[in-house]
């Protein structure tokens, strides 16, 4: 498992996987969408509308699990002097913060139907807005600095603060009144969603953790190589 | 103690901090956090006339009343305590008694509710709209589904 925190074991290793999980992606992709659409039952009280969700829940997902890694190689960064952390928070960032802008606007088109309303300033929302604000600012402050030992630095920790963000977008429906429903798959209980509809939710899920580490391999190659030449 | 173990255990308590400090003021601030009250906290305090808030809770069973086209009166209950609510306007698909919703206005007096947005609140549970007819036939529709 060296490489992943060995930017040239990284290398090697990733010119094995890029191929087969961009494969991999395209094929769970394709199977996932012909469930979405064709081979997953209509909800009993959204109707056609609830296949939104395929889109909707496994982006909100992998933008909040792209931070959480964020999050570890900050720490590892930091703590341990493990630069190859500050090379995975350059290159994931936009990758979180499109996966969180795929989750925002797939949950309006999916909220002016269903609640009658594109956006509301409920817990749920306002703190998955917040988390595609840290995002932008992760994103800003990546593109700002001069020096770039001080720049990966001010990086880390402000992911680390906003880390603070991920239990509270991930409990928010538990702790106050929202209009968004509470979770629907957790592991203390069943999960409330029938075997039908989970198995699209579940592909659409891989695919798109497929798609995400085929763009991360990309990203942290180039960032790699242009740490090499030194050019940022 | 290592140097590396120190810069951990530093980052992961001021982590600790942060996080306490958040959690704090949205601890405190929980009633303005929240969204919507619910019948009964409302039951519970004073009512201020015109003052805009949200109510959250089932549409109660019927209760639903259409007076003119665009033009509804029903209940609001969490089965403890429920309001009556008047509403002009378009209401979204999904509402229908026994089913969440959240209601935005404010009361015109002590007893009625003035509504200026009706938005419905779906649960947690999905389920194929053919099970549902099978469920029925057999006669196990459990009516807390819904």
């Amino acid at each position: 498992m060296k490489f992943l925190v060995n930017p040239n074991k990284f290398n090697k290793v990733s010119n094995y996987l890029f191929k087969p999980v961009l494969v991999l992606s395209i094929i769970l992709f394709s199977l996932g969408l012909l469930f979405s659409f064709y081979l997953s039952p209509d909800d009993y009280q959204q109707g056609s509308t609830v296949r939104i969700m395929y889109i909707h829940v496994p982006s909100a997902w992998l933008a909040l699990l792209t931070y959480a890694i964020m999050t570890i190689y900050s720490i590892a960064a930091l703590a341990f002097r493990i630069p190859f952390g500050f090379i995975i928070n350059t290159a994931v960032a936009p990758i979180g913060a499109v996966f969180t802008l795929v989750c925002i606007i797939s949950g309006s088109l999916w909220g002016k139907p269903m609640w009658g309303t594109w956006w509301v300033w409920d817990a749920r929302l306002t703190s998955v807005a917040i988390l595609f604000i840290v995002y932008l600012i992760v994103i800003f402050i990546n593109l700002s600095f001069e020096n770039r030992v001080i720049k990966e630095k001010v990086v880390a920790i402000f992911i680390l603060v906003g880390s603070v963000n991920l239990p509270i977008v991930k409990f928010s429906v538990d702790w106050w009144n929202t209009l968004h429903q509470t979770a629907t798959i957790s592991k203390l209980s069943k999960p409330s969603i029938d075997p039908s509809m989970m198995t699209p939710l579940i592909i659409m899920t891989f695919a798109f953790m497929m798609i995400g580490i085929a763009i991360a391999i990309l990203r942290i190659k180039t960032e790699i190589i242009s740490r090499k030449l030194n050019l940022s | 103690m290592s140097l590396r173990f120190q810069r951990l255990l530093l980052i992961l308590l001021t982590l600790v901090i942060i996080l306490s400090a958040v959690l704090l003021i949205l601890y405190n601030t929980r009633e303005n956090v929240s969204y919507f009250y619910t019948p009964s906290e409302i039951e519970k305090s004073e009512i201020i006339i015109d003052k805009v808030m949200r109510i959250g809770g089932f549409v109660e069973n019927d209760s639903f009343n259409k007076i003119s086209s665009s033009s509804f009166i029903f209940k609001i209950t969490d089965e403890k305590a429920s309001i009556l609510v008047t509403f002009k306007g378009i209401l979204p698909d999904l509402f229908r008694e026994g089913q969440g919703a959240v209601i935005e206005g404010a009361f015109s007096d002590s007893n009625i509710f003035n509504a200026t947005n009706v938005f419905a609140k779906h649960d947690e549970n999905y389920m194929p709209a053919s099970i549902k007819e099978d469920l029925k036939d057999t006669g196990y529709w459990n009516k807390k589904y819904k």
